[in-house]
């Protein structure tokens, strides 16, 4: 049921009134001030010794380009602008592949990979792009052309950008032979911590690399050995599939998970996969039982919100917490993926008042951001509360496991007692990425 | 091979905002809803880069997050239907429609649009038929045109000598105060202020601008809108950006415009085009510092990327590096956003930024230049 709450407010959904998937009404869409979350610049970006070129109008390059500004990343960032002729005259192929040559040329340093984004506009024109890309590929041997996509328009159609960008990061990989204890994370924007994931891997004598331990091409390249690749997020099963069709690399699906079952069928399933038996975890289910017990004492019953940027299963989170006593009140999101039914069904009977609030309807824009008691797991959350208050990662930011659910306890605790400029920080584009802000 | 230099290109310069931002910014505060027509992106690209009043300062700025399905097989009801229903919840006081490029590009009629909006929700509508592949002067021109025909209505001129100031945004003026201080400037020499479009000023005093005598054009985004104010009303307009030096000269035109009914750039006397110092820049602001520096003795011309009608040789599209390149082979100084420096290699650089050009990152540098020019003085001389 649609609630409207006044004439200001905006519309939530009662969970427990709301058959899965819950859906908000559609129409315009309002984008709030709360900017952490990467973009396909920032995951492109994470390719070592890779040139950026985005080919779009002057309207969708503003964005990437700042992004790239704002990271301290300029010198390795390049574009073409499409004008009105481009569109009409039916030179797009020759303005992609000259104007690439032209930048190319002009960059004091050759780099080993060019990501070479084209546009929605592109798709529309029925421009050439395979002849475009092979044409770059002749033209640039010594170059890696990656053939990447900035198209939101296709948002709904097949890959979104997510999905594409994850998947064309992996593209530069070669066919190579394969080490059998050789494996690789992929599909993340944050490095993986330390913990239990990494102690399995290493006790069956296996390595694991991931592209954010490589400052160089070559390092990058090291990774098409591996056997197999594991992903933690579901927009990186595209990525796995390729690798899968395109080198043979097995996929290890991995779900980022806050359920102790699913957490350790992963670990069963990686175990299987190395040829090892699955430890004994329930020293480390305890641990975060009592992490999750003593955050609980401190912050009481404080409301809790959780936003869909902190977590890729918000609603995972919002039943762990809640089934452990947490007050949680709001979950912000406007969809959630298929692998969170089970969670939703669960904190529908457990908790069927909590209020799920989308974060693109425009009543959004009217709600009111004055509620600073929350504590908020999230940027969009804390903006629109208000709050001072808040775990401030985006991108589960390496959260996985036990050892994830320990370290946000520890997170949890930590906003409680020490408030944060939210409006300073919500801002910043790209958390975690560096930059000048 | 050999590599053919590429018109369009930017090894590693930036870009200004687009002109569907432009739209936003120019109407921000006036209580309307923006619309910019678009699959993603745009939206957050202003709200991020562009509009620095977006966190603290509530305005309706949407997209109508179009999708490839819509764009390939036409839903303009579905464009009518999201827009008025989020009029009848927001109720603004109009409601504007802004192009982006896929909308320009499947042909979509957005003037059309905005009239099926307005029948529908009898709230005043317009389209501005923006595509996403101009600069924000484009479209912020265009919205300020819009409102000079749609809400400004006939009313007596003051008795006494009064001004609207045309051409205030957050993109070339920022938000951190220079709008006060142009207002301040122009009020210091008794001239009544009518309105600021449009900083600082409500619709009602928008609708009251026809008394005006004078119209001040502080950036070109405010070019089109007194031609029409001028057509309209009669009100003549002087171009120039009050900053510190060339204030004077300034209202001395305005004063002269109200005296003897005519258009006056008192700027365009100072500018040297052999000078040795290029000024990069929207062209009003630009050609105004250069006005500003020669009463330091210091010779100047404007170099001017944007689509301008005001520069000598009048562009439609913004222009790219190599032409940029070109325009600063004479100049031993450049003076521009930060993030041209790639561009001025071996010249003497004085960072001026713009927040058109580089959004917020450098925004606490930003002079304000109305009150003083001593910063880029020093660094000059």
């Amino acid at each position: 049921m649609i609630r409207r709450l006044n004439e200001n407010a905006a519309v939530s959904l009662n969970l427990g009134e709301t058959p899965w998937p819950p859906k908000f009404p559609g129409g315009l869409e309002y984008s709030s001030p709360a900017r952490g979350t990467w973009n396909i610049v920032h995951v492109g970006m994470l390719l070592p010794e890779a040139h950026l070129i985005f080919v779009c109008a002057e309207a969708c390059l503003r964005g990437v380009v700042l992004t790239a500004a704002e990271m301290g990343a300029m010198d390795r960032f390049s574009m073409i602008n499409i004008n009105e002729n481009d569109i009409t005259s039916g030179g797009m192929e020759t303005l992609i592949i000259d104007g690439v040559g032209d930048i190319l040329s002009r960059l004091e340093k050759k780099p080993r990979a060019a990501l070479v984004y084209t546009s929605c506009v592109h798709h529309f024109i029925g421009c050439d792009l395979p002849l475009v890309y092979k044409t770059l590929r002749e033209n640039h041997p010594g170059v890696d052309i990656i053939n990447c996509y900035m198209n939101p328009i296709m948002r709904k159609s097949g890959l979104t950008p997510d999905q594409l960008m994850r998947k064309q990061l992996y593209a530069g990989l070669k066919a190579t032979e394969h080490d059998p204890k050789k494996l690789i994370f992929v599909g993340n924007d944050f490095p993986t911590p330390e913990g239990e994931l990494r102690e399995l891997i290493g006790s069956a004598g296996f390595s694991v690399s991931e592209i954010q331990d490589f400052s160089d091409y070559d390092g990058y390249l090291s990774m098409g050995e591996a056997s197999a690749a594991i992903i933690f997020n579901e927009a990186a099963k595209p990525a796995g599939n390729e690798l899968k069709r395109r080198l043979g690399i097995e996929t290890i699906y991995l779900p980022y998970s806050w359920d102790y079952s699913e957490i350790k069928a992963g670990y069963e399933k990686l175990a299987g996969y190395s040829g090892v038996n699955v430890p004994d975890y329930s020293a480390l289910e305890a641990e975060c039982e009592a992490a999750a017990a003593r955050t609980l004492k401190i912050i009481g019953d404080t409301p809790v919100a959780i936003d869909y940027t902190l977590t890729y299963k918000p609603i995972g989170l919002a039943h762990f917490l809640a089934s452990r006593g947490f007050n949680v009140k709001r979950i912000y999101g406007d969809g959630y993926s298929k692998e969170e039914q089970a969670s939703y069904e669960k904190l529908s009977e457990i908790r069927p008042d909590i209020e799920l609030w989308p974060t693109v309807n425009v009543m959004m824009r009217k709600t009111d951001r004055a509620q600073s008691n929350y504590l908020a797991l999230g940027q969009k959350a804390a903006y629109f509360l208000g709050t001072d208050r808040f775990v401030n990662i985006v991108e589960n930011d390496g959260l996985y496991g036990y050892g994830g659910i320990i370290r946000l306890m520890a997170l949890m605790e930590d906003a409680y007692k020490t408030p944060k400029d939210t409006k300073k920080l919500v801002q910043i584009k790209g958390w975690g990425c560096g930059g000048c802000l | 091979m050999p590599v053919k230099p590429v018109r369009q290109t930017y090894v590693n310069t930036s870009l200004y905002a687009a002109d569907a931002m432009g739209v936003c910014s120019a109407l921000y505060e006036l209580g309307g809803m923006s619309v910019m027509h678009d699959a993603s992106g745009c939206n957050s690209t202003y709200t991020t880069h562009d509009e620095p009043r977006w966190y603290d300062f509530d305005s309706l700025v949407f997209i109508t997050a179009m999708t490839e399905h819509e764009a390939l097989m036409g839903d303009d009801e579905k464009t009518v239907r999201d827009i008025s229903e989020a009029a009848r919840q927001l109720n603004p006081r109009f409601i504007a429609l802004a192009g982006t490029t896929i909308p320009a590009m499947c042909g979509i009629d957005i003037p059309a649009l905005a009239r099926l909006i307005e029948a529908e929700t009898g709230i005043p509508s317009f389209g501005l038929p923006t595509d996403g592949m101009h600069s924000y002067l484009r479209g912020a021109a265009l919205a300020f045109d819009a409102l000079a025909h749609r809400f400004v209505k006939e009313t007596e001129k003051t008795d006494t000598l009064s001004a609207n100031i045309l051409g205030l945004t957050p993109l070339d003026f920022s938000y951190i105060g220079i709008e006060d201080s142009i207002k301040a400037a122009v009020k210091a020499a008794d001239i009544e202020i009518i309105s600021s479009w449009a900083m600082g000023s409500s619709p009602e005093d928008i609708e009251k601008a026809a008394s005006a005598r004078v119209n001040l054009v502080v950036s070109e985004t405010g070019l089109k809108a007194a031609k029409t104010l001028e057509k309209r009303f009669g009100i003549p307009y002087v171009i120039g950006t009050p900053i510190s030096g060339f204030t004077p000269d300034i209202i001395d035109a305005i004063k002269t415009a109200d005296a003897e009914k005519r258009n006056i750039n008192p700027a365009a006397a100072f500018i040297e085009n052999a000078a040795s110092v290029a000024v990069i820049g929207e062209y009003v602001f630009a050609s105004s510092l250069c006005a500003a520096l020669s009463k330091h003795g210091i010779s100047a011309y404007p170099v001017c990327p944007l689509e301008s009608r005001l520069k000598s040789k009048p562009a439609d599209s913004v222009s790219d590096e190599h032409a940029i390149s070109e325009e600063l082979k004479s100049a031993g100084t450049v003076i521009a956003d930060p993030l041209y420096a790639p561009i001025a290699k071996g010249k003497k650089f004085v960072a001026l930024p713009h927040e058109a050009y580089s959004g917020r990152i450098f925004r606490a540098s930003i002079p304000d230049l109305t009150e003083s020019i001593e910063k880029i003085l020093k660094e000059l001389i």
